[in-house]
């Protein structure tokens, strides 16, 4: 009897690890692309960034704290190096000023739109999502084209503004900061849209009934009531919105045009006409950090999430 | 009077929403919908309208980098979602409808690296090797844009395929198995096609991603690889015409094609579930 329970337990216990092998090998070909592809090189990038410089471009290998230096440094502005701490810190404070700028616009014109969405009914909500995402899937570099093509000298909006006649003379909006943020909302809105979308279309708006029958007006159950039950929505929409704002490249590229760099142009200038690649690295990993974190906050809150269901 | 108020009144609705999101979506499309008229403009200017033409399309299809991006980008995004989805079907086989087992979490986070990665810093990343490998081997072929395509192509493949394991009735496959049908036989039987509309939908999906990608590639490829994208990027230093609103549109109308398919097969999904 107990013979025979401990040979079923041990057919069990290999039949488990038959499973697990087979799931690691089938699992094992995508993992070996990605670690060549992917994750691999990520490291390299680590040790690169504690190397020395090589005078052309590349690395000298010897081990060196520069690069991190470089960038720490920066914050130091009573230091003999202040015109590259000037530089470094006006670069860190765009794309930071910028990225929170960038979440504030397209959270307070997402909120609206995805209560919008979440308040239709079957399928007219289907097609104003389906509207929502065909710009989300819109290659970045098209949307970010068709706002430079907006703000141009002579675009549509300052074509519009002369001949309303608000304004002689046209603006100058392309390559300057605002342009760089119009173009960021521009690009992340749906990014907004969709977490917001999936907290509000989850509102038990009974809940809502019940504050209107306690006499509560309509500012006072958007703050007590609908406002604290999708405050997770707003924080992953947030989130997902500042990330991809702090990394982003394509858009203050071509809408910032070359003077008002972020950080991810920065990065680039050090692999190219900067030649300093540990720099580079360094700012690289120093990224991939803080997007590490905010995502990891992310996970944090949508796992929090989950029991109210 | 006072009855229509209260008629009127719904719990769900919050003054200003229907104006902004309107207005929202306005400014979603303008901006697309203005680049897709002037890429029919008769004129050189992007701003003045001087009738409707082809010639744009016809001057950038006579162009023979606009050619030659073409069919590159279009040799690119076949190999990368062929080779993702595959290894993504198989990953998705391995880790779905399975109780976590060691290393299950790790797997689940090498997959969707990619997402969570900014695309610079790979971007950076793949330059940084690619190019030691490239001083080492001597070979700059499109390999190196293939693997890397691959690569970021495999979490976006990976999504609808195990969404659509995980909906699916495990009594099928049980019920072959009762049946004598061997494993290999159960998965090429059953699993199989109950998966396709999952596969089909990843592999457009990772189609459309590799199709698109701008940074990756643009650190990537060697000389003389531009992909649609980087030319499109690159034409940006000098003067605008209406031909890169022309490639815009053509690429924007193959984009939509994809993701109505996407819609429509993940959607049916949806309608056979309970």
């Amino acid at each position: 009897m107990s013979g025979e329970s401990a040979s079923l337990r041990s057919l069990e216990r290999d039949a488990a690890a038959r499973r697990i092998r087979r799931n690691w090998l089938l699992s094992a070909p995508a993992l070996a692309l990605l670690l060549v592809g992917a994750s691999g090189p990520l490291l390299i990038v680590l040790v690169y960034s504690f190397l020395k410089p090589g005078d052309f471009s590349g690395v000298i290998w010897e081990p060196s704290f520069n690069a991190w230096f470089q960038i720490l440094f920066s914050r130091d502005i009573f230091d003999d190096t202040v015109g590259l701490a000037d530089a470094h810190l006006t670069i860190f404070w765009r794309s930071v000023r910028l990225s929170l700028s960038t979440t504030l616009i397209t959270l307070l014109l997402g909120l609206p739109t995805a209560y919008f969405i979440a308040t239709r009914s079957g399928r007219q909500r289907m097609f104003w999502l389906f509207l929502i995402t065909i710009p989300f899937w819109t290659n970045l570099l098209i949307r970010t084209f068709a706002i430079l093509e907006m703000l141009r000298n002579e675009g549509i909006v300052n074509n519009a503004l002369v001949d309303l006649g608000l304004i002689a003379e046209p603006l100058q909006i392309l390559y300057t900061d605002t342009a760089v943020l119009i173009g960021m909302s521009y690009v992340y809105l749906p990014l907004m849209v969709l977490p917001l979308y999936a907290a509000i279309e989850r509102l038990d708006f009974r809940l809502v009934e019940a504050g209107y029958d306690l006499y509560a007006n309509r500012v006072q159950v958007f703050r007590r009531i609908i406002l604290p039950i999708i405050k997770p929505g707003i924080i992953a929409g947030s989130i997902l919105v500042f990330v991809p704002s702090l990394g982003a490249y394509v858009t203050p590229r071509v809408l910032g045009g070359g003077k008002n760099m972020m950080i991810g142009n920065f990065i680039e200038l050090q692999f190219g006409q900067g030649r300093n690649w540990p720099l580079g690295a360094s700012l690289s990993i120093l990224l991939l950090f803080i997007v590490m974190a905010a995502l990891l906050l992310y996970v944090r809150v949508s796992s929090r999430e989950e029991p109210h269901g | 009077m006072a009855e229509r108020a209260r008629k009127s009144f719904s719990v769900r609705q919050l003054p200003g929403v229907t104006p902004i999101t309107l207005a929202c979506f306005a400014a979603l499309y303008a901006p697309i919908v203005i680049i897709v008229i002037y890429s029919f403009n008769a004129g050189d200017s992007v701003a003045l309208w001087q009738g409707f033409s082809f010639r744009w399309y016809a001057i950038a299809a006579e162009n023979e980098l606009v050619q030659e991006a073409t069919i590159r980008s279009l040799v690119i995004a076949l190999w990368a979602s062929g080779i993702s989805t595959v290894l993504a079907t198989m990953a998705a086989l391995g880790t779905t409808r399975t109780a976590k087992f060691p290393g299950s979490t790790f797997i689940y986070v090498m997959i969707n690296q990619p997402l969570m990665v900014p695309e610079i810093v790979t971007a950076v990343a793949l330059l940084i090797f690619f190019a030691a490998i490239k001083v080492a081997t001597g070979y700059s072929g499109l390999a190196y844009l293939i693997l890397a395509h691959s690569a970021f192509c495999v979490p976006f493949a990976y999504l609808p395929i195990r969404a659509r394991l995980e909906g699916m009735d495990r009594t099928l496959e049980i019920a072959a198995a009762d049946l004598y049908a061997t494993p290999w036989q159960t998965f090429r039987r059953v699993t199989l096609p109950l998966v396709a509309p999952g596969i089909v939908a990843g592999a457009m999906l990772a189609f459309v991603i590799s199709l698109d990608d701008v940074i990756i590639t643009e650190f990537v490829k060697s000389a003389g690889q531009d992909t649609l994208p980087t030319y499109m990027l690159g034409q940006l230093r000098r003067a605008i015409t209406p031909e890169v609103n022309a490639i815009s549109t053509a690429l924007l109308g193959l984009t939509i094609l994809l993701l109505t398919a996407f819609f429509l097969l993940t959607g049916r999904n949806n309608d056979k579930k309970p």
